[in-house]
């Protein structure tokens, strides 16, 4: 019995430590280590892992070419299960236990905070994936996020919505956030964007990430009477509120704003023509004025990749992002040849790349020199058909004008 | 104040209330009742809810009758955990910390097993009803929260007349009074222990069902509820069928009145000070004995 008792403890510890053990991809000679917690579990997982089968494909297409300074490229992540009590852990692991060469994010403003301080204490060049208005507050020069949310972060990637709600003379809006950093930060740019275009807010709180029923936050919003509603939400939540929306007849005239989730494919899929209407923030979508070289190649690898593997079937959010700061990382390695952090941040600085989601440039702050944070509305969508959003025309691009691709069917309900 | 802003706040604080009853009801009987402390309940929901995900994308049943049919296999997984767990750990008298680990583990080895299986990305299900919902007055039901309130209500009822009207039902209840006394009476305290840990876990098959009615699910989802759960069953008094209910309707309430009027972030606040406000007046819980 002593024996069963102990085996039953094994299993329960394999399985631990089985969860949290490194997966390290197999390569032959000296590889460059790119190390990196990302967020393959918990509430970012599903982002988490997508991104992950971006930077495989990436390594997959370097290696294929011979590699980075003619050696092969090597991953060495850890799942920090979207805990930031997990990340400096990680981080420390990696650069001083797996000596990686270089550093990259996980992806998610709430677990790329916790591992700034640890890689800035190593003067590592660190390229951020999807942080919003992160180096906000520790102004390191070697922090370079591709997300593009412009120079003002916090505030540019609401921009376009409040552009929008300006045009067509809208007064009064309502602001519900999540209780975590990302949907803080959201919420904190969508205020800021309120105040500077004189909008009266009548509502402005917000929820645990945790909420099961929005039913009761929208009607206590309802009762306000808004003219916009601005939402900074997690993918549960953002499912929630759109669920609830649609069930009361939430009535306002521009609804949407920093909702995550409303990109991932199985979430678009199942809320279906209840997306209909919706201004939400994205960064990519299929339309001619973002037909950038290289991006159909790479949809077309991401979406063979990710089949059967519960994971985001179309790729259209993050993977190409993930991807996209692989190359920034990779080019500015084969430019400088070097590894050397000083002069690979001083690269980076000067240097427009060009990517898989267009040319991009990075400002003072390590944010895009210019905010290309899209707002598109969707439009037409019909039930339980993923084909559908592989195609122009269900998400229309409204801001930024530089690459619209329509105009706004307003309002959102009356 | 306005009444359909009120009624309404007190109508969707009954029916999460419903809701939160159907998770807990499962770990009130473990927990309450058997002193086990399965901090896997609600891995075992989200196994449920994946299942159901599998049986409505497969076969288009209703979540509901998909939970429903899934009782069984939870009723049986169930006996068998309380196997392995009282063969290694309860019998030895380890039960307290290794038997804690050993539930840990258990949760670890679920969502692993759903994450290689199913992956990480969210899942929801279908039915006609979802996304509707009936006007009564100036009050309005979502179908979503109305049936998953309603499932709870006849779960609850159904244990509830299970426990306290059969023989069986009594012997546990009478397990987790006195053991002993129990034997004494020629009933095996282990086999009437295993039964009702299987009633448990079968119950998690149904609030399963319900939790991917309400939104998506993805596996290591059910994190979120395991505070909510357990101040719900100490609120309730420990394995108290109907304090778990009043408990669960308590903290639904709480919940909506507070977000409505106050804000949503003040909710686990007023609902968790709620808690510790009765437990300093009445230790045992609003329908425990001591």
């Amino acid at each position: 019995m002593r024996f069963f008792r102990q085996l039953v403890l094994a299993i329960a510890a394999l399985a631990v430590v089985v969860a949290y053990s490194p997966q390290v991809s197999a390569q032959s000679g000296k590889p460059i280590k790119i190390g990196f917690s990302m967020a393959l579990t918990g509430v970012l997982g599903a982002g988490g892992k997508s991104a992950l089968i971006a930077m495989e494909i990436w390594r997959d297409d370097v290696n294929k070419k011979g590699g980075l300074l003619g050696r092969p490229v090597e991953l060495v992540y850890y799942d920090d299960a979207t805990t930031p009590a997990k990340v400096p852990a990680i981080y420390t692991k990696l650069l001083n236990v797996d000596k990686v060469d270089l550093v990259v994010s996980s992806y998610g403003t709430d677990v790329i905070a916790p591992a700034m301080p640890i890689v800035m204490r190593s003067g590592k060049v660190f390229l951020g994936l999807f942080g919003l208005d992160v180096n906000h507050k520790f102004k390191y020069d070697r922090y370079f996020q591709i997300m593009p949310a412009g120079p003002n972060p916090a505030q540019d990637w609401s921009r376009g919505f409040f552009d929008i709600a300006k045009e067509k003379g809208l007064k009064s809006v309502a602001i519900a956030g999540a209780d975590a950093e990302f949907a803080q930060n959201a919420v904190k740019g969508a205020r800021a964007n309120a105040k500077q275009d004189g909008l009266n807010i009548v509502y402005d709180k917000s929820f645990p990430p945790s909420t099961a029923d929005f039913t009761p936050i929208l009607r206590a919003i309802q009762a306000t009477n808004p003219d916009i509603i601005y939402f900074g939400s997690y993918p549960a939540n953002s499912v929630g509120i759109v669920k609830a929306a649609n069930e009361l007849g939430l009535k306002a005239k521009l609804v949407g704003g920093g909702m995550v989730g409303l990109q991932f494919a199985a979430i678009m899929k199942n809320l279906g023509p209840g997306l209909n209407n919706l201004v939400n923030y994205d960064f990519w979508v299929p339309a001619k004025t973002l037909k950038f070289p290289g991006i159909d190649e790479f949809l077309k690898k991401y979406q063979a990749a990710a089949a059967g593997k519960g994971v985001d079937l179309l790729g259209h959010y993050l993977p190409p992002w993930a991807y996209a700061y692989m190359q920034v990382l990779g080019q500015s390695v084969e430019a400088t040849k070097s590894l050397d952090d000083k002069k690979l941040a001083e690269y980076i600085h000067k240097t427009t790349f060009n990517t898989v989601v267009g040319p991009v440039k990075f400002g003072k702050n390590g944010e895009w020199a210019t905010s290309r944070a899209l707002m598109i509305q969707f439009r037409g969508v019909k039930a339980n058909n993923l084909d559908q959003f592989k195609m122009e025309g269900t998400r229309v691009v409204l801001k930024p004008d530089t690459v619209k691709s329509g105009d706004i069917m307003f309002p959102y309900k009356q | 104040m306005d009444a359909s802003l009120f009624l309404n706040a007190i109508a969707a604080g009954i029916l999460l209330g419903g809701f939160y009853a159907a998770v807990a009801l499962g770990l009130s009987i473990v927990f309450g009742q058997l002193d086990i402390v399965n901090i896997a309940h609600p891995a075992f929901i989200v196994a449920g809810s994946y299942l159901v995900f599998a049986l409505n994308g497969g076969f288009g049943l209703d979540p509901v009758i998909a939970g429903i049919l899934l009782m069984p296999i939870f009723f049986a997984v169930g006996v068998l955990v309380y196997r392995v767990y009282y063969a290694a750990f309860e019998r030895t008298g380890r039960e307290s910390l290794a038997g804690l680990a050993f539930f840990f583990g258990l949760m670890f080895v679920i969502e692993v097993l759903f994450i290689i299986f199913y992956g990480v990305d969210y899942r929801l299900v279908e039915a006609d009803y979802i996304g509707k919902q009936i006007e009564i007055g100036l009050v309005g039901i979502p179908w979503r929260m109305l049936v998953p309130f309603c499932a709870a209500l006849v779960m609850t009822g159904a244990i509830y007349l299970f426990l306290s009207r059969t023989f069986l039902g009594r012997a546990i209840l009478a397990v987790s009074q006195d053991r002993l006394a129990l034997q004494l009476m020629g009933a095996d305290p282990v086999k009437i222990k295993q039964i009702a840990f299987g009633i448990g876990i079968a119950t998690a098959a149904l609030a399963g069902a319900l939790l991917i009615m309400i939104g998506p699910v993805e596996p290591t989802i059910g994190r979120l509820y395991i505070g909510r759960i357990f101040a719900i069953i100490v609120l309730g008094g420990m394995g108290s069928i109907p304090g778990t209910l009043v408990a669960a309707l308590i903290i639904g309430l709480s919940e909506s009145i507070v977000t409505t009027y106050i804000g949503p972030s003040w909710a686990p606040t007023v609902a968790f000070g709620f808690l510790l406000i009765t437990l300093a007046v009445r230790p045992q819980g609003l329908f425990g004995r001591l």
